[in-house]
């Protein structure tokens, strides 16, 4: 059964998994390029990442038909370790962000991804897009109106060939027509070589040449740690997409195990972190990529191309590459966001606009993640900290009745607590709880406050109905001590 | 000229619903049966999973879509299912049409605005095109 399983994952779909394989490889160089310039190293670095990640995901993944390489989220991460500490210290975190992700996999901390709400990714995505749109604006400066006239044939070709044919991606002809005529013109523009050196050669084996100290690792840990949770983050919503798309189901701790073991390698063979890709897994199974065969097939091809035409690549103007990043980041931004905008509750705007707002002042996507994620809790706690009180005065038993309805915890108990009302002429009160949850020591500790506090004022308490839950929490902390007397 | 099977292709928007109305006619006429076509591409996916919790919400999001098509069809004493499928709309519908055995598709003409049309192109026209039944474009 396992065999017969793995056998279809891998050859149940040879002729589509091949050539959706081959499309995406011709996708991912500008990526994989462009990336590594964002992140500030050689476009070797981004190449031997995706050739290494896309390989390795290939046989160890949790999600036949995703494809993961290097990626935009990523490289902004390490943008500040590049530029302060250096190459070195980059293929080290990207070790241990793999470490990192495989102790989440093995925990199966897949679940926890649930914590993270709806507006938090869907700012996630939209800063992502915009992050990338930015980091293309220094390539204009000092640039002629040619640059201009550039980018805006790449985009050209790139939306509008697929009216005339989907034979071939568009973004590659964008990329070989804009070369074209920047080396038949004899056009004085910034190419990709000008970014970086780029070798014709398979990646080799390396250990990272840093001091193994505790200090190194103090350096590394941070960006490691963020770039193993947005790394898993949008790997996990990215298969979550490619699981609706092929109507199928996947291993999500699989998925983040072989997340893991993909950087590590990456990292070991000088590459940079990577993640899954939610626009080249949409072409992929666009293309009929469904099985493990496709990324194999992505990743040793564009390894292929760079080997013999790596002399073409460096060639390609700096315009064709920022017009396709153009196209990355327009396909990354959730529209859809902004125009019902107006129809979201408006906390989750709020979340969204802030998240947003945070990882564009930091240009840290983890940093606006957990600011998303902190600000939920906290409309959360505000939604469910409202507890409703009624009273009722009961004439002839001098008694007045009152009914919480409601969640009483830290949060909820001051609003809660001047609800009611001490100097009252009655002889005895009734708290009902039967509609409300007590959850925490404030709780407990606030009604035994406003017994007190009655009870200053000659006036009798009762509690009654609370549920089995809210018991067992009074009696272990031990409070109410007349509640519990019966 | 008899229209047994009808498929009915919708994608949530107003224009499904008058769509539906020509549909639910035709059917009426032939007693006919209705297959409902939702397709799902992968941008729409890419939202769609992006907006919802888990599967199940993904799940009733959709369904919430094809509400109005559903309740229009449940007051008509029709035979009718409801399909969601996944990919490109235009060749997803052709595939559908022509391995279903079904007699004429019914669909609406514009869901999108004239620049979506002049980039994607338009699903009624590469259907009307490729199906080897005959189609109902509803203006």
């Amino acid at each position: 059964m396992k065999v017969e399983q793995l056998k279809n994952e891998w050859f149940g779909n040879v002729k589509g998994d091949v050539l959706a394989g081959l499309v995406v490889a011709l996708a991912l160089i500008p990526e994989a390029i462009a990336f590594s310039i964002i992140a500030g190293v050689d476009p070797m670095i981004g190449l031997y990442a995706s050739f290494c990640i896309a390989v390795v995901i290939a046989f160890v993944g949790g999600r036949p038909g995703m494809i993961s390489a290097a990626t935009g989220a990523m490289a902004l991460l390490m943008v500040n370790l590049v530029a302060d500490h250096g190459l070195q210290y980059l293929f080290a975190a990207t070790i241990l962000t793999g470490i990192i992700q495989i102790i989440f996999g093995v925990f199966k901390l897949a679940r926890a991804m649930k914590f993270v709400p709806r507006s938090v990714m869907v700012g996630f995505v939209n800063s992502l897009a915009i992050l990338i749109f930015t980091a293309q604006i220094p390539h204009f400066q000092g640039e002629s109106w040619i640059m201009y006239a550039l980018v805006g044939l790449t985009l050209a070709i790139i939306y509008l060939l697929p009216r005339i044919t989907k034979a071939v991606p568009s973004a590659l002809v964008a990329i070989i027509v804009v070369t074209a005529i920047v080396i038949f013109g004899k056009i004085d523009i910034g190419t990709v070589g000008d970014m970086g050196a780029l070798k014709q050669q398979l990646p080799i084996f390396l250990i990272p040449s840093i001091p193994f100290t505790f200090e190194t690792l103090m350096i590394i840990f941070p960006y490691s740690l963020a770039l193993a949770i947005v790394g898993l983050l949008e790997s996990l919503l990215t298969a979550n997409i490619v699981d609706d798309m092929t109507d199928t189901e996947s291993n999500k701790n699989k998925e983040s195990r072989g997340q893991g073991i993909a950087n590590i390698v990456a990292g070991f063979f000088g590459g940079m972190a990577g993640c899954a890709m939610i626009g080249q897994s949409v072409i992929n199974v666009k293309s009929g990529g469904r099985g493990r065969l496709s990324a194999l097939v992505a990743g040793s091809f564009l390894m292929f191309l760079i080997i013999v035409l790596g002399g073409l690549v460096v060639q390609i103007p700096m315009a064709a590459l920022a017009g396709v990043m153009f196209m990355v980041s327009i396909g990354t931004f959730d529209w859809s966001s902004i125009r019902n905008l107006h129809k979201l509750p408006r906390t989750d705007a709020v979340v969204m606009l802030t998240t947003v707002a945070v990882v564009l002042y930091t240009h840290d996507l983890s940093k606006g993640v957990l600011a998303g994620v902190l600000l939920s809790a906290i409309f959360f706690a505000a939604k469910i900290s409202k507890v409703k009180v009624t009273d009722e005065l009961m004439m002839r038993e001098q008694k007045r009745v009152y009914r919480i309805e409601g969640q009483l915890f830290f949060a909820s108990v001051s609003d809660f607590t001047a609800k009611f009302v001490f100097a009252d002429t009655v002889k005895e009160v009734e708290i009902d709880l039967s509609r409300a949850h007590l959850w925490d020591d404030s709780a407990v500790g606030a009604l035994d406050k406003i017994q007190a506090k009655f009870e200053q004022h000659q006036i009798n308490v009762e509690f009654t109905g609370l549920n089995e839950a809210s018991k067992n929490l009074v009696q272990r902390i031990g409070g109410l001590s007349k509640a519990s007397g019966h | 000229m008899v229209f047994k099977r009808i498929l009915l292709a919708v994608d949530g928007s107003e224009h499904s619903i008058r769509s539906a109305n020509y549909a639910i006619e035709l059917a009426e006429k032939f007693n006919g049966v209705i297959n409902v076509v939702y397709v799902v591409d992968g941008n729409k996916a890419k939202s769609d999973v992006l907006h919802a919790t888990d599967k199940f919400a993904l799940k009733k999001m959709r369904n919430d879509k094809l509400k109005a098509v559903k309740e229009l069809l449940n007051k008509t004493d029709i035979q009718y299912e409801i399909k969601i499928l996944h990919g490109e709309a235009g060749p997803t519908l052709v595939n559908y049409a022509n391995n279903n055995e079904i007699d004429g598709v019914v669909l609406g003409s514009r869901g999108l605005n004239n620049l979506q049309t002049f980039i994607l192109g338009s699903v009624s026209h590469k259907v009307a095109k490729r199906v080897e039944c005959p189609v109902l474009i509803v203006k």
